[in-house]
């Protein structure tokens, strides 16, 4: 089988650019073709803003790495036009069960509720994802879309101006320079955009080790995901197993601290320890292996003037909970649309600043979970091991302590309660779908509301009459109100008015509203008014 | 919501202070840990409101 992560997909060309007699001027350059560039990228070309995305890479990176993406990333995905492609190829689950040593304590479901067009998690190889995402920049470019991906271009410098950075790129060919309007660094945990600016990254640094194994084995499990506290094959420590497309199956096994990491990794040692956990008679073969450690840490800022930072680059969890690759894919959709905005003049720069404060909110409370999930599974002191031993031993007796079991609070979108950009909350509805909230989905006809918000604004009028306004996407439901959308949208409450952002976050709601209001929220919701 | 009460609250003081006692009987400094760890939890999730237990922390604290 010929690997993905063998094959050049972004392989270097040179560009016009290179033969530039000064450097040429771009809206808007990306750095990292991983996930979160790459959706950036498309985010914005697919509304018709020119992009360069450079990579010092030309394919997709080795091992599964990220494999869990929530419901809103694949909401992400459709608004970008390959959700159904990551769904067909992922795997889908919604149960999860914790297990302490060999007995089941606990089992949730992600997702209870019916009406939503996705699931709560698909598992998917992050090498298949950026293979989606580049085939999608690919059709883009098909058809007539400005979006430059350039492998094989290394950023060496950076040198910010008051409207402007100008870059330094070395390739294949040599050196060259670019300029950019606006700067959108993706380039992960160790951010070299960051260390050019010199900009730090605080927080906290977690000593256990954990051994990462994806296997190719044919296995009659569930698909579920399923964490052990303690188990008899990886005794004291703990243990996840999770599946992937393809047969194959992510382990994760805590090692503890001091360890021998290069020892760790040769096979001879790997093996045993999975045998011991799949047991003797299931034949299985090696992926990929890795161990690391994590860190919950994030930038002070993730806007720097001319220059924005987003996923890994900009903050850092622990694995437990799918919190990296799903926070970074929704840094990008809360951005694009602004920068969209103020590239054509149509919202004022500060609109920005509005990225820093919502995507900050957003990485405090996944590193919030992070750090708690974390602290649950490799308790740092005594005393905090006592504790979660003690919720331990009693969950297997009694339902109160299962809650306390943290195993992972798994991804969910931030709420942007208190967001500059919403206008506060007229109506007496639903607390899940108040300004600030991801607006939720619901059955519309043959398909979901979702799909009916496009790029733009959106009134979603229920029940309630609305007012015309040039360039806002209409919806209205008048006869035909659902139980799930009353439940969603309405609550007690007779009709409903509701501004829904670009990025899909409710911006307003009222019981009704004219003209004059809802251009108002319009105005606070890009920036022009506070 | 009711706040924490420090004034007195138990019907029998000297056997519950005995029991808590008993219940260490012959353990071990670690298992007088999980025990007390245990107990805990079992009478913060019987309280069930954050506010009496934050209340409650903050009394055990203050006593220096």
């Amino acid at each position: 089988m010929t690997r993905i992560t063998q094959t050049p997909l972004y392989p270097y060309a040179r560009s016009p650019d290179q033969d530039a007699a000064q450097p040429p001027r771009h809206p808007v350059v990306i750095i990292g073709a991983g996930p979160v560039g790459l959706a950036a990228a498309i985010d914005l070309g697919q509304q018709g803003v020119p992009v360069v995305l450079l990579d010092d890479n030309d394919r997709p990176s080795h091992g599964s790495r990220a494999i869990c993406f929530s419901k809103r990333t694949l909401e992400i995905a459709d608004r970008l036009g390959l959700g159904d492609r990551l769904v067909d190829m992922g795997v889908r689950w919604n149960i999860g069960k914790v297990f302490v040593g060999d007995r089941q304590i606990y089992t949730f479901d992600l997702l209870p509720e019916a009406g939503h067009r996705r699931p709560a998690f698909i598992n998917l190889q992050q090498y298949h994802l950026e293979h989606a995402l580049v085939d999608r920049l690919r059709a883009l470019q098909d058809a007539g879309a400005q979006v430059d991906l350039r492998g094989g271009n290394r950023l060496t410098r950076i040198e910010g101006h008051p409207d402007h950075t100008t870059l330094s790129i070395d390739t294949p060919d040599g050196p060259y320079r670019i300029e950019a309007d606006w700067l959108i660094a993706c380039d992960g945990a160790g951010s070299a955009c960051r260390d050019m600016l010199g900009l730090g990254f605080t927080g906290q640094t977690f000593e256990d080790n954990f051994l990462i194994a994806d296997v190719t084995m044919r296995a009659d499990i569930p698909t579920e995901r399923w964490f052990w506290f303690d188990p008899p094959f990886n005794p004291g420590q703990s243990a996840l197993l999770h599946k992937q497309p393809d047969g194959i199956w992510r382990i994760d096994l805590q090692l503890g601290r001091d360890i021998d990491r290069e020892a760790e990794m040769r096979p001879e040692n790997v093996m045993p320890r999975i045998t011991a956990m799949l047991g003797p008679d299931v034949a299985f073969s090696l992926e990929w292996v890795s161990i690391y450690r994590f860190q919950c840490r994030r930038m002070s800022r993730f806007r720097h003037g001319r220059v924005i930072f987003a996923g890994d680059a900009a903050h850092q969890v622990s694995p437990f909970g799918a919190r990296g690759a799903n926070s970074g894919l929704q840094d990008a959709d809360n951005l694009c649309w602004k920068l969209r905005l103020v590239l054509a003049g149509d919202a004022p720069e500060t609109l920005l600043d509005s990225y820093d404060t919502e995507r900050v909110q957003a990485a405090d409370e996944n590193i919030l979970h992070s750090t708690r999930a974390t602290e649950f599974i490799t308790p740092k002191s005594a005393i905090s091991r006592t504790f979660r031993d003690a919720v331990l031993d009693l969950a297997t007796r009694h339902a109160f302590a299962r809650q306390m079991v943290n195993s992972g609070r798994l991804s969910q979108p931030c709420i942007h309660d208190g967001s500059p950009l919403n206008t506060p909350d007229a109506l007496t509805g639903p607390a899940r779908s108040r300004p600030g909230a991801v607006c939720p989905d619901a059955p519309l006809g043959d398909g979901y509301l979702l799909d009916r918000l496009g790029h733009g604004f959106t009134l979603l009028a229920l029940g309630s009459d609305a007012p015309r306004l040039e360039g806002v996407n209409m919806l209205e439901m008048s006869d035909a109100l659902t139980p799930e959308l009353r439940a969603r949208f309405l609550g007690d409450a007779a009709h409903a008015l509701y501004l829904i952002r670009p990025d899909q976050h409710v911006a307003a709601r009222w019981p009704r509203a004219d003209a004059a209001t809802v251009r108002q929220a319009i105005s606070r919701a890009t920036g022009h008014t506070s | 919501m009711t706040d924490l009460t420090l004034a007195p609250n138990l019907d029998a003081p000297d056997d519950t202070y005995a029991d808590l006692l008993a219940a260490h009987d012959g353990l071990t400094e670690a298992q007088s840990a999980a025990l007390n760890a245990r107990l805990i939890l079992i009478l913060a999730n019987h309280i069930g409101d954050r506010r009496v237990i934050l209340q409650a922390i903050k009394a055990a604290k203050s006593v220096a």
